[in-house]
């Protein structure tokens, strides 16, 4: 296939439509089957088959910087389409955010040149703020040292791209529906099975012949704590045991009428998150909420993700009251400098052990969540725990927790458990993941994510000329750290556009394209 | 910003290349004190030298941060150990081929500029250019 031949709509025709198909242009037996697909195969089962030289398939953010960055290389919309159940490319991440308490007008936890909506990064969140509020200038100049890192709020981030969304006409390219399978195609390139709503098109399925699929599903899913999810289960207690990233806003609410006692487990950024709006509503709003935090791991020192006592000096972390504060979720060079570089080299078990040692739940050292937390620890209504939960059993409308801590086994009775641990489901959760894994020759990388290549070539999935690409959280454990980020979103999409280029898709992005578009970019001139 | 070691000096040395020596030029005829375009170029090669090695310095100090990154504060204040230096070189009359006093004002003026116009293209349009850059510890090739 030519890589910058324009979009084919085939018209439907005998050919494609078979009379004798029991459901029009649906997936058979032979098709789930099979490995390879020849284009006679998919004709057979009565799928259209749409050309388009790239396809990314996700629709969130990672497919959004992956698509930004190859229209700036000069792709036309034409040939690319991004395969999405998503109707804009932060909703999911809305989402996620606001439901773990980080609502449009609250701060992310992310730098301020990692902006998604400018492949530049400049200017910079912050720079463009401080024009408003000149202090943010200086929180800038004095960040780590005498400041908090800035980090931009949840809006802006969703304001700069809905406006790059609209510039790089993202519209035009998203095809609505959900994809479960991705299969190579006999002969080069791929196909992508697209399952567009109800009613929308005349058949079930739609496939997506591409030479270049790029796959960016995002969180397989989230996994409960077990015995959360037994509880849950056993009781069918939805109620009282919430998980972070589901909505609870009743919580709240109640919290703010009744006096309660609430169980947060978990030492990360959303723990953070979650007990400040308890302690917000608390201390600003007159609710009389009791606060349990349970640590599993309870740090008080410098510390590594090793749990080395004490670590070396040179890999140090700075930690208190059960927290290990890191600016983000990763150590910053992962993003550009020295532990980028370092882990870049790095093959199995010795990847492995770099990640493990700069892992560790951690969370950042925000002044005012300090002053909140040393108030609650005075005036007793903030209580830290160490431990793991044996069991849990409903008294009356309350939960009593059989916490083991060091001291033996301790009953917490509270009116709420909101978990925040925040674990995350296997990649074979997802099903086209799993059919990637199964089918489409992916494998896992040493921390059991997809396995990439420096470039983000999902290794193993070469089909003739074609190439498929993997970035994002799925794609974790790899040769970059940073890869569940918005910077590091941006990172894989450098890398990708820039071998797509090398392919004679798009164009390289030298000092002078790149200026150029820069221009456009502030003017907000349409490309 | 996220230096690497091979990152920092070939920054060092394309800045002081490009826009140190732009702005040497440019400044000068206007500094105080009518140095000669001689001075103020040994001075810029001599920053340009002396910084290699205080480049594996700040490398060596940027290993005990866990971030191992370089707070945009430090890349700025770090002008007073090494304007400090240069200076002393000066007053000593250590530096080959600069004969004579240097006035304080034309060499403080003439340093600042340059650190601080630098400074600040690193911390934010350097991106522009170079869209790699960043993600490479500050590497240019």
């Amino acid at each position: 296939m030519d890589p910058m031949h324009a979009t084919v709509i085939p018209q439907p025709d005998a050919e494609n439509y078979l009379p004798a198909q029991p459901v029009a242009g649906d997936l058979n037996e032979q098709l789930l089957g099979t490995d390879f697909w020849t284009d006679e195969m998919v004709a057979a089962a009565g799928i259209p088959i749409i050309d388009v030289p790239f396809v990314s398939v996700g629709g969130g953010i990672g497919s959004f910087v992956t698509v930004d960055y190859l229209r700036i290389g000069g792709v036309p919309p034409e040939q690319i389409r991004v395969l999405s159940a998503l109707d804009h490319p932060w909703q999911t991440y809305e989402y996620l955010t606001r439901v773990s308490q980080i609502p449009r007008g609250e701060r992310l936890r992310s730098d301020s040149a990692s902006r998604p909506d400018n492949i530049w990064g400049f200017p910079s969140y912050g720079f463009v703020e401080g024009f408003k509020n000149p202090k943010i200038w200086w929180q800038l100049f004095t960040e780590p040292i005498f400041n908090d890192y800035y980090t931009p709020h949840a809006g802006r981030a969703f304001r700069g791209m809905e406006r790059e969304a609209s510039r790089i006409r993202y519209n035009e390219m998203l095809a609505k529906g959900l994809v479960r399978i991705i299969r190579r195609r006999y002969g080069g390139g791929y196909f992508s099975i697209l399952t567009p709503p109800e009613g929308v098109t005349g058949t079930k399925r739609v496939a997506f012949r591409s030479r270049f699929v790029h796959v960016a599903v995002g969180y397989p899913g989230l996994k409960f704590l077990p015995e959360l999810q037994a509880y849950r289960t056993e009781n069918k207690d939805y109620h009282h045991i919430v998980n972070a990233y589901e909505a609870h806003e009743h919580v709240y609410e109640r919290l703010m009428t009744t006096p309660s006692t609430v169980l947060v487990r978990g030492g990360g950024i959303v723990a953070s998150r979650v007990l400040q709006r308890l302690m917000d509503d608390r201390l600003l709003h007159g609710a009389q909420t009791q606060i349990v935090h349970l640590f599993r791991t309870f740090i008080n020192g410098p510390n590594d993700g090793n749990g080395e006592n004490p670590p070396s000096w040179f890999m140090r972390r700075r930690g208190a009251d059960g927290w290990a504060y890191q600016g983000f979720n990763y150590p910053k060079s992962v993003w550009g400098g020295q532990l980028k570089r370092q882990m870049r080299k790095l093959e199995g078990e010795e990847r492995a052990a770099l990640y493990k040692r700069m892992g560790g739940t951690n969370t950042p050292y925000r002044r005012y969540w300090q002053k909140q937390m040393k108030t609650g620890r005075q005036q007793g209504w903030y209580q830290l725990m160490i431990g793991t939960v044996d069991k849990m059993e409903p008294r009356g409308d309350r939960i009593v927790n059989h916490v083991r801590t060091p001291q033996g086994i301790v009953p917490v009775e509270v009116d709420f458990v909101i978990d925040c641990t925040g674990l995350e489901a296997d990649i074979a959760e997802h099903r086209l993941l799993k059919d990637l894994l199964e089918h489409g020759g992916a494998g896992r990388n040493p921390v059991g994510r997809l396995d990439v290549e420096r470039n983000f070539e999902l290794r193993g999935t070469r089909s003739g000329d074609g190439i498929m690409y993997a970035s994002g959280s799925t794609t974790l454990g790899g040769y970059f750290p940073g890869v569940d980020t918005f910077l590091g979103l941006q990172v894989a999409a450098q890398e990708i556009q820039a071998d797509l280029a090398k392919h004679g898709f798009g164009k390289r992005i030298g000092p002078f394209r790149s200026t150029n578009h820069w221009f456009k970019w502030v003017a907000g001139s349409q490309i | 910003m996220l230096p690497t070691l091979n990152g920092r000096i070939q920054t060092r040395i394309f800045m002081l290349a490009t826009w140190g020596a732009l702005i040497t030029l440019l400044i000068t005829p206007i500094l105080p004190n009518d140095p000669d375009y001689k001075t103020t170029y040994i001075i810029l090669a001599t920053v340009a030298v002396l910084g290699v090695i205080w480049e594996i310095i700040y490398h060596l100090i940027q290993q005990f941060r866990w971030e191992k990154d370089w707070p945009t504060l430090f890349g700025f204040i770090t002008c007073v150990n090494e304007g400090a230096l240069v200076w002393l070189l000066l007053e000593l009359e250590a530096i080959p081929g600069i004969d004579g006093e240097v006035p304080f004002s034309t060499f403080v003026i003439d340093f600042m500029v340059i650190w601080v116009v630098i400074w600040l293209w690193v911390n934010g349009p350097m991106r522009v250019p170079l869209i790699r850059w960043r993600f490479f510890g500050g590497r240019i090739i």
